[in-house]
């Protein structure tokens, strides 16, 4: 069994359109917030692991934290990136290499959905030129077949958006923070049916940091450790249905939420019966659905009823995406998990505010997911 | 206007009734979409051509309404950019990502459902950069709905 790894501090920098602030400045006071949280000093910091898509080293960081000449790794694992920074921060600490690290988060993305050429995805160019390299797309396509297979309504779309822009209002760190009606949400223009434009999440711009030790450790930094009982990652498998892909096989598998999501709930030793409070990653409201079944919180086709009778919401049975997931904060990609886990902590904490769970929740569950089939899934616990 | 295939031996238009080009592994017998010389299922490298049918089932769909990047995208964007469909068609051996002819909800919901047939087509997609005009494959509704009685 592997050791225990907490985390003693948390920070963020507000995500957002931040014009004249660079993505390693925002990286820079994410980390200060972090340290002060666990009321430590950038000197005392002995690894980090660092993610972007968009800034090339974010290790440059250490010019404005001090040149301590610590070993500092980037890693870039599309949208499971902060996933993979905080695992092999994680990982670090198992090993037993050292026992006091940050994991750091950061993105400036323009406006926009992501543009890249198909032959970086081991796609055809082709695929590109006919006008169908496209995420969005995928996601359209891959909840128009979920809501035929599992009865599942445009409104239940809505349903999601609208809560997370509700809960969005609620966090002062968020990108969006005003609400919508459903019938504004369903009836802006479609993009990829049957998700409109309010729909989909925003590339944008943020970060966040944490610091971790291991458990033992814990009580010399904080009165209040969370604990990392599991973190993992895994890639799609022959027959999942994946974004960019020319092709399918006629057999079919599970996607790789479900393969990160059984592991992690097995390397925990805890059920998704267990989980008090959820972040999912919504990169369109579809993806909430599927995912919430896709990480055992419920049966497909569930959802109709669950969203419908508010179980997902902050006082429900299973608050998902309390701050207001990638709908209401955008999607700085090297950041975005790393946002998912410090409102976990701050919900364990009990410090999240106008937002708080009640009943003080114990377990908490982040997953992230993006092209081209990669899934990240943690499990927290006070 | 010349017309050109989007790429090299994804399909055999213009021949008579053309076909799209995959691959077959000869170890494992997965098909491939396009041509792959290393098997993803059992790792060979004994990949063969092989046509794939003309017909099939549509297995889920959606609509690009907003133009794609440019480049790589060829077509028209801006305010000519005209919304298409796009969806998994299943041709019995292998599923195939394509462009269809259609945006209507209820047809292609309907050809979900109803597993009626849809039939490769080529079409003009876009201009490259010598002025020709590039021809690439979609996915029409047969003209006899009957379900898939070829292949």
């Amino acid at each position: 069994m592997s050791m225990d790894v907490a985390i003693v501090g948390v920070g963020l920098h507000p995500f957002g359109r931040h014009p004249g602030v660079s993505g390693i400045q925002m990286g820079a006071v994410a980390i200060r917030k972090a340290l002060a949280d666990a009321g430590v000093a950038w000197k005392d910091i002995e690894f980090a692991f660092g993610g972007s898509y968009e800034v090339d080293n974010p290790d440059a960081v250490v010019a404005l934290m001090g040149l301590t000449g610590i070993p500092f790794t980037d890693v870039y694992n599309g949208c499971a990136t902060a996933a993979s920074a905080l695992t092999q921060a994680a990982n670090t600490i198992r090993l037993g290499e050292h026992r006091l690290g940050i994991a750091v988060g950061m993105d400036k993305h323009p406006p926009g959905a992501f543009s890249a050429d198909p032959r970086d995805y081991a796609c055809p160019l082709w695929y590109g030129e006919v006008g169908e390299f496209l995420t969005t797309k995928f996601f359209g396509m891959k909840i128009n077949k979920y809501m035929l297979d599992h009865d599942i309504s445009h409104q239940t779309l809505a349903r999601v958006v609208n809560k997370n822009l509700r809960n969005g209002a609620l966090n002062e760190n968020a990108f969006r923070r005003k609400p919508m009606a459903e019938e504004q949400i369903l009836e802006s223009p479609m993009l990829n049916y049957p998700l409109t434009q309010y729909m989909f999440c925003s590339p944008d711009e943020g970060a966040a940091a944490v610091v971790l030790c291991p458990a033992e450790d814990a009580h010399k930094y904080t009165d209040n450790p969370v604990y990392l009982r599991a973190t993992t990652l895994r890639t799609r498998r022959l027959g999942a249905f994946e974004v960019h892909s020319t092709w399918l096989p006629e057999e079919e598998s599970v996607g790789p939420t479900v393969d990160a999501s059984r592991a992690a709930y097995e390397m925990a030793g805890i059920g998704p019966e267990d989980v008090d409070v959820i972040q999912l990653q919504d990169t369109d409201a579809g993806a909430e659905i599927i995912h919430l079944a896709e990480n055992g919180f419920c049966a497909d086709g569930d959802q109709e009823r669950i969203y419908a009778e508010g179980e997902t919401e902050i006082g429900g049975r299973l608050p998902v995406n309390t701050d207001g997931g990638l709908i209401a904060n955008g999607e700085p990609i090297g950041a975005s998990g790393l946002r998912q886990i410090h409102e976990i902590v701050l919900q364990l904490r009990g410090q999240a505010g106008e937002r708080q769970v009640p009943n003080s929740p114990k377990v908490g569950y982040t997953q992230l997911y993006g092209a081209p089939g990669t899934a990240g899934v943690s499990i927290l616990t006070v | 206007m010349t017309q050109v295939a989007v790429a090299e031996g994804l399909f055999t238009w213009p021949a008579e009734e053309p076909q799209l080009v995959g691959s077959k592994c000869a170890d494992c017998g997965i098909t491939t979409f396009p041509v792959q010389d290393s098997c993803p299922r059992c790792a060979s490298t004994a990949m063969e051509e092989h046509l794939l049918a003309r017909r099939g089932t549509l297995w889920a769909w959606t609509t690009q309404s907003f133009p794609p990047p440019a480049p790589p995208y060829v077509g028209p964007t801006g305010k000519d950019f005209v919304p298409f469909g796009v969806g998994f068609v299943d041709l019995g051996e292998v599923k195939v990502e394509a462009r269809l002819t259609t945006t209507d909800p209820e047809v292609l919901n309907a050809a979900v459902k109803d597993r009626t047939a849809l039939e490769l087509v080529f079409l003009p997609v876009g201009t490259d950069g010598d002025g020709n005009e590039v021809v690439s494959f979609a996915f029409a509704p047969a003209e006899s709905a009957a379900p898939t009685e070829e292949s």
